[in-house]
């Protein structure tokens, strides 16, 4: 038998083992809707290119006149003559590359911390967790005008502030885990082989906080999405020109009582994917929990 | 034998439980009968379903379990049939319940009078006054001296022994006519299980209460009941009056359990223990005829698999029965012989581990401003050694030290004074990180929670490969090769190495921790209560193992136990331990003969042995184990212990008396009058 | 150690050992809670005055010379080590001298508290109605596990607190103002418009009290599911209590101490993080301020308020930690 394909094969239930809390959703049909909304802004953020009628900052002043739905702009224009779902699907993409990249970094630097805090404990314990005491009493909404007004806001420095916001709550979480999971035998027969302390941490112990730590990274995403809609809402977002749900939201909310699609739509949108994430979240726990 | 209607009747009661498999079928057909008054004791291993036959009778079977089929008629009416809210007259009033775990049955957040006081309250009308009285008489009735002490303290302020008291009072207030217990001594120490035996077994006489006993212990069930009925996969193999049952066993299942049980007064030298083969039944793949059959010695697929087995009455036994097509054949049935045997030549090996003045002693946990001061002593002052090729067993109850004392031999603690040597190299002071992986390879360890010994997320086969590529520095390739050998070393199939921990079962777990133990060929193997988690027969086959392996490969085993017939099996030496102290040490057969240390005598009467015509008067110790804390000035034991001669055992620290070949024993009284009881 | 900790317990039984801990935690929190506030002052002290381009820079705006922003640092004293200006800072704060706000051209301390009381009404009015329709609505949920009217509670508060605050804004903004015009659309709390003053608040009340009630919701059910499937619970109903008993009488205690925490550090979000639902209504509250200090880079309004926001989730957390206390016998020393 050649080995190739069998590794592959080997790689493919491996992968399907970490992913087997989602195999397991069938029984919900409310997580199949949180699901089924999540794929299909994923689908959309992906196929933007394709899907977009407009490039999303052309401006039509024909449709600036007569924004409001029409076989030329399906879901209508906003105030500038720009098409609403050129902009909405743009805005898909804009929002699922910049949340998961600050998710995945707060999940990388929290587990970290965590990790290290919940294996050492001790001084490394009281270090990481007074941070995170202290990270955490500052109200984040406050943190974020303050950094991203000073340092100015830009897809990078909403990642990181995001992150370093983030990361203190998932650290607690892990750390929460590792402290019961440092206690199993399995960790104590590692040490008696000798293993090194970054070994038992990533191999022996990361993989069964993996769980919760899924579902957290469901919720996460979905707040982080409605926070950057938030950013974006203050004025303090996703720099313009290009699509920003929230953005989008804020620079047509004065014209609310003429045209109110224009800042329907957006919210709608924004709304839509949250939910998809938490039920998702919801119906990810519920199967850990079934174990 | 019963002259009035039953009080308890399930008939062909079937019961189910929806898993993700589907509906699984617990019970395909349960009938059984309790006579009022009596005690029947309801025995199976994990998976009989006898938990659930339990929690069918009041109607409690949670969200995914539910009455198919059959009747519960309780005092002549149908509880599969009735309204939460007739269940609710019967339930705390004419039906009561405890189950193990006490602490977790009692709100945490409620003072323990509350909790009393809430039954007669809830089910006669009675007022807060009367209430709080019959609380305080109930209390009394359980054997606390000062009830209104009790009643305001909550539930974590007492310890376990104390909880189960309490939840029995809970019980017994509501004066029940059916009292049902579910392993309620499961997870007790054996002192403080035979005190609650006692108790249930005068309460019960004293309120005429029928007592429906569940449990995994035929040692408890001999003691404490007049009748046995023996679950096997949901199905009633064997039933009858205990006396009958436990001299004529005649369903081969019974016997198993009854032979794969050291009794007390056995050793290895006189031969192995006899396990169950095989599996406990799945209820999903139920076989046709006699459940028990794929791991029966005597069964014959024509015969046993043919169709249902119908229960046969033991000639000449009433109320005996037996569900076997050969319950009249089987020849009578002996328990296994025990005798006395030689002396080892254990003097003569080499010494390989010394402990020398050990201490442990914890602060307790604390944050930035702790009360600081108190300290815990968890080892005090041991002494212990260890001959290659030899079993050091440590008996003792929970806070004894045994544990502590195996984690600093691993490393995995500190000393924090004395010496512990290994081949004359000093081990007590370093942690395991800081060992060197040629002293690592000497010393491995198999630890207790077959459920905890594995990493769930990787292969079973995985840590194994790991130990030999650490220790022995294997490449992959061979480790993969050593990996299966030492699956078959320990009776498993190679192939297993490549299945997830929840694919095995706990005794197949216990054994690939052995395996992972021995790949770096070990001088010492301590194993930290490697059976205390098993069915009975599953225990066997694991103790078995431990000793072929053993005489095979002639290591050392130091063995950490709490039940005292296994270390009497197993072991070559014995140390026994109260408080972090070893009161009591010496060759097994002398720790196990008079003279004993007064703790080590309590220990051993305590045992319940599963054997009716042997109930004998049990040493019940008073009081609590006091806090290690609170380091006693004189012997350890004093507190608590029954022959205490004064002042003297309050104040001066025992002399250790050394008595022949090695046996030593740290009392005050002389060894010549503690021969004599 | 479990019984070490047992013993722990009742070493401390005695009232007098109750007192001293309880000494001993306020002490502990109060140090606390000083420490995140120097840690938080200095941090948010760096931040502003550290930032690319200087702080007389951000005084004077983009068209002022090069030499007037040399002459206004040295005047200020900027130009001096950091260090010494923090501690220059933190003794005027100590003495109540909060600075000028550039913004509104007023001290400080002249609008911050104005704007405080503002948001202040506007969430206490909605932690009225949270605390208990949330702990209700919560335990009827988490009763009975799986149930329809769990099912429903659950994915509504799931949906609704899914819902971004702007966004709720502007789905019930674009019903009760626009379409049926029952309500006014901006909540300026100034009197004497078309609008009472109770009317304004409607909207901005309701926008918090459903996103927050999401969330909070979801945590009770949380911890009453967990507490139901306890068995002192099964011990209950096997004492022959009603379900209403067991729920009223076992359960409610053991489900309120764990979101007993959550709720009281809703105060928190209620203080700063209304920002978004000020700015769709144009609340003149303690967020909306703050987010125009940050936007005209109004240093002295920045600092002070970033104390103030602090400072209040500082101590929500010690009464969240001293209620839990209260509420568990276990932990209580």
């Amino acid at each position: 038998m050649d080995e190739a394909p069998r590794r592959g094969a080997q790689r493919g239930r491996a992968l399907a083992a970490w992913l087997a809390p989602l195999a397991n959703l069938a029984g919900s049909g409310a997580t199949l809707v949180g699901l089924a909304i999540v794929l299909f802004w994923v689908a959309a953020a992906l196929l933007a290119p394709l899907l977009a009628p407009y490039p999303p900052n052309a401006t039509d002043v024909l449709a600036a006149a007569h924004p409001t739905p029409s076989a030329a702009h399906l879901l209508g224009a906003d105030q500038l003559g720009r098409d609403i779902l050129s902009r909405l699907l743009w805005g898909a993409r804009r929002v699922l590359t910049v949340a998961p990249i600050a998710v995945l970094s707060a999940v990388m630097v929290g587990s970290f911390l965590g990790l290290a805090a919940g294996y050492y404990r001790g001084f490394v314990d009281l270090l990481v967790s007074r941070l995170a005491d202290i990270l955490l009493s500052f109200p984040v909404i406050i943190l974020y005008m303050i950094v991203l007004t000073l340092f100015g806001s830009s897809a990078f420095n909403i990642i990181l502030v995001v992150a370093i916001t983030k990361a203190p709550i998932i650290a607690r979480i892990v750390r929460g885990l590792t402290l019961q999971l440092r206690e199993r035998e399995y960790v104590a027969a590692a040490k008696m082989r000798g293993e090194s302390a970054l070994y038992i941490m990533l191999v022996e112990i990361l993989p069964n906080a993996r769980g919760p730590l899924i579902v957290d990274m469901c919720l996460r995403m979905g707040y982080t999405t409605i926070i950057i809609g938030v950013l974006g809402f203050l004025g303090i977002g996703l720099p313009p020109p290009d699509p920003d749900w929230g953005g989008m939201v804020k620079d047509t909310y004065g014209m609310m009582s003429v045209w109110p699609h224009m800042s329907l739509i957006p919210c709608a949108a924004i709304s839509s994917l949250v939910i998809g994430f938490n039920l998702l979240a919801i119906g990810l726990r519920e199967s850990a929990f079934r174990d | 034998m019963t002259e009035a209607a039953p009080i308890l009747e399930l008939d062909r009661l079937r019961l189910s439980y929806a898993t993700r498999l589907g509906e699984l079928n617990v019970t395909p057909g349960l009938s059984l009968t309790l006579a009022r008054g009596e005690a029947l004791g309801l025995v199976g291993e994990s998976g009989s379903g006898k938990s659930t036959v339990a929690f069918s009778i009041v109607r409690y079977l949670g969200p995914l379990g539910r009455v198919v089929g059959g009747r519960i008629l309780f005092e002549g009416r149908d509880l599969a049939a009735m309204s939460e809210a007739e269940l609710g007259t019967l339930r705390g009033r004419r039906i009561a319940m405890v189950y193990q775990d006490p602490m977790s049955s009692l709100n945490p957040v409620m003072p323990i009078g509350r909790q009393l006081m809430e039954v007669p309250m809830l089910h006669e009308g009675v007022g807060t006054e009367e209430a709080r009285a019959r609380a305080a008489a109930m209390l009394v009735e359980v054997n606390f001296a000062d009830p209104a002490a009790i009643m305001a303290r909550y539930p974590h302020q007492l310890s376990g022994g104390q909880q189960q008291r309490i939840v029995i009072a809970m019980a017994l207030i509501g004066k029940p006519a059916l009292l049902i217990m579910d392993e309620p001594t499961t997870g007790l120490d054996v002192t403080v299980e035979a005190a609650v035996l006692d108790l249930v077994s005068a309460l019960r006489k004293r309120h005429d209460t029928t007592l429906l006993f569940i449990s995994h212990n035929l040692g408890t069930v001999a003691q404490l009941c007049e009748r046995i009925a023996v679950l096997y996969g949901g199905e009633l193999v064997e039933d009858g009056p205990i006396r009958d049952v436990f001299r004529n066993p005649r369903h081969p299942y019974t016997r198993g359990l009854l032979d794969c049980l050291p009794r007390l007064g056995r050793s290895k030298q006189e031969g192995k223990l006899k396990p169950i083969p095989g599996h406990a039944l799945s209820p999903a793949s139920r076989p046709p005829g006699c459940g028990f059959a794929p791991r029966c010695p005597h069964a014959e697929a024509g015969r046993c698999l043919a169709g249902p087995i119908a229960q046969v009455d033991v000639p000449g036994e009433p109320g005996h029965r037996a569900r076997c097509v050969k319950a009249a054949e089987l020849a009578p049935w002996r328990p296994a012989p025990g005798a006395a045997h030689e002396a080892s030549d254990a003097a003569t090996r080499p010494l390989l581990l010394r402990a020398e003045k050990l201490e442990k002693s914890y602060r307790p946990a604390s944050g930035l401003f702790a009360a600081g001061g108190r300290v815990v002593r968890a080892l005090n002052a041991i002494d212990l050694e260890l001959r290659r090729g030899e079993t050091l067993a440590i008996v003792g109850e929970t806070g004894c030290g045994k544990s502590t004392f195996a984690r600093v031999l691993s490393g995995l603690e500190t000393a924090s004074a004395g010496r512990v040597e290994l081949d004359g190299e000093e081990i007590g002071t370093r942690r395991v990180e800081a060992r060197p992986q040629a002293l690592k390879r000497k010393l491995q360890m198999v630890f207790q929670n077959p459920d905890s010994t594995l990493n769930p997320s990787h292969k079973v086969g995985y840590s194994v490969g790991r130990a030999l590529r650490r220790l022995k520095g294997l490449d992959a390739a061979s480790a993969k090769r050593e990996t299966r050998r030492l699956f078959e070393v320990v009776s498993l199939a190679p192939e297993l190495a490549e299945r997830k921990p929840e694919q095995l079962s706990g005794g197949q777990k216990q054994r690939v921790a052995i395996a992972r133990a021995l790949a770096g060929g070990p001088d010492i193997v301590i194993a930290d209560e490697p059976v205390s988690s098993l069915d009975v027969s599953v225990q066997a086959a694991i103790i078995n193992l431990l000793s072929e392996l053993q005489a095979e490969r002639r290591d050392s085993l130091v063995f950490i136990s709490h039940d005292l017939a296994v270390v009497r099996y197993l072991a070559d030496h014995v140390a026994v331990m109260y408080l972090g102290k070893v009161v009591e040490f010496g060759a097994t057969d002398a720790v196990f003969a008079p003279p004993y240390h007064p703790y080590t005598e309590a220990l051993l009467s305590a045992i319940p042995e599963p054997d009716p015509e042997r109930r004998r008067a049990r040493i019940i110790l008073e009081g609590t184990l006091p806090s290690t804390g609170e380091a006693p000035a004189g012997c350890p034991f004093a507190s608590r212990c029954p022959r205490k001669v004064g002042e003297i055992c309050d104040t001066t620290p025992p002399p250790e008396q050394a008595l022949a070949a090695g046996h030593r024993i740290a009392c005050h009284i002389p060894a010549a009058e503690l021969s004599s009881f | 150690m479990r019984r070490g900790r047992r013993a722990c317990l009742r070493f401390r039984r005695t009232a007098a050992a109750g007192g001293r801990a309880m000494a001993r935690f306020l002490l502990k929190h109060l140090l606390f809670l000083c420490l995140t506030l120097v840690v938080v002052s200095f941090l948010v002290f760096i931040l502003t005055e550290l930032t690319p381009g200087d702080v007389a820079r951000k005084y004077l705006g983009a068209y002022a010379t090069q030499e007037q922003v040399e002459i206004l640092s040295k005047r200020m004293g900027l130009d001096r080590p950091v260090l010494v200006r923090y501690v220059e800072y933190v003794g005027k704060m100590l003495s109540g001298d909060l600075g000028v706000s550039t913004r509104f051209r007023v001290p400080v301390k002249d609008i911050i508290f104005d704007r405080l009381a503002n948001t202040g009404l506007l969430a206490l009015v909605s932690f009225l109605f949270i605390v208990p329709l949330s702990m209700l609505l919560g335990i009827a949920a988490g009763m009975r596990e799986g149930s329809l009217l769990d099912r429903v509670i659950l994915l509504t508060s799931a949906v609704l607190a899914s819902v971004p605050e702007f966004a709720m804004g502007v789905f019930l903004a674009s019903i009760f103002v626009v379409s049926l015009r029952w309500l006014p659309g901006t909540a300026t709390l100034e009197p004497g418009g078309s609008w009472p003053i109770a009317t304004q608040l409607v909207l901005p009340v309701t926008v918090i009290v459903l996103f927050d009630m999401g969330y909070v919701v979801s945590m009770v059910r949380a911890s009453m599911v967990e507490v139901m499937r306890q068995p002192y619970i099964r011990t209950a109903v096997l004492k022959g209590m009603s379900f209403r008993g067991v729920v009223l009488g076992h359960a409610l205690r053991n489900a309120m101490i764990n979101p007993v925490t959550v709720i009281l550090l809703q105060i928190n979000y209620l203080v700063s993080g209304v920002v978004v639902v000020e700015s769709v209504f144009a609340y003149p509250g303690f967020g909306r301020m703050m987010l125009e200090a940050s936007l005209y880079k109004d240093i002295a309004l920045i600092e002070a308020g970033a104390l103030v926001s602090v400072f209040v989730a500082v101590v929500t957390q010690i009464l969240g930690d001293l209620a839990y206390l209260l509420l568990d016998p276990r932990i209580r020393r």
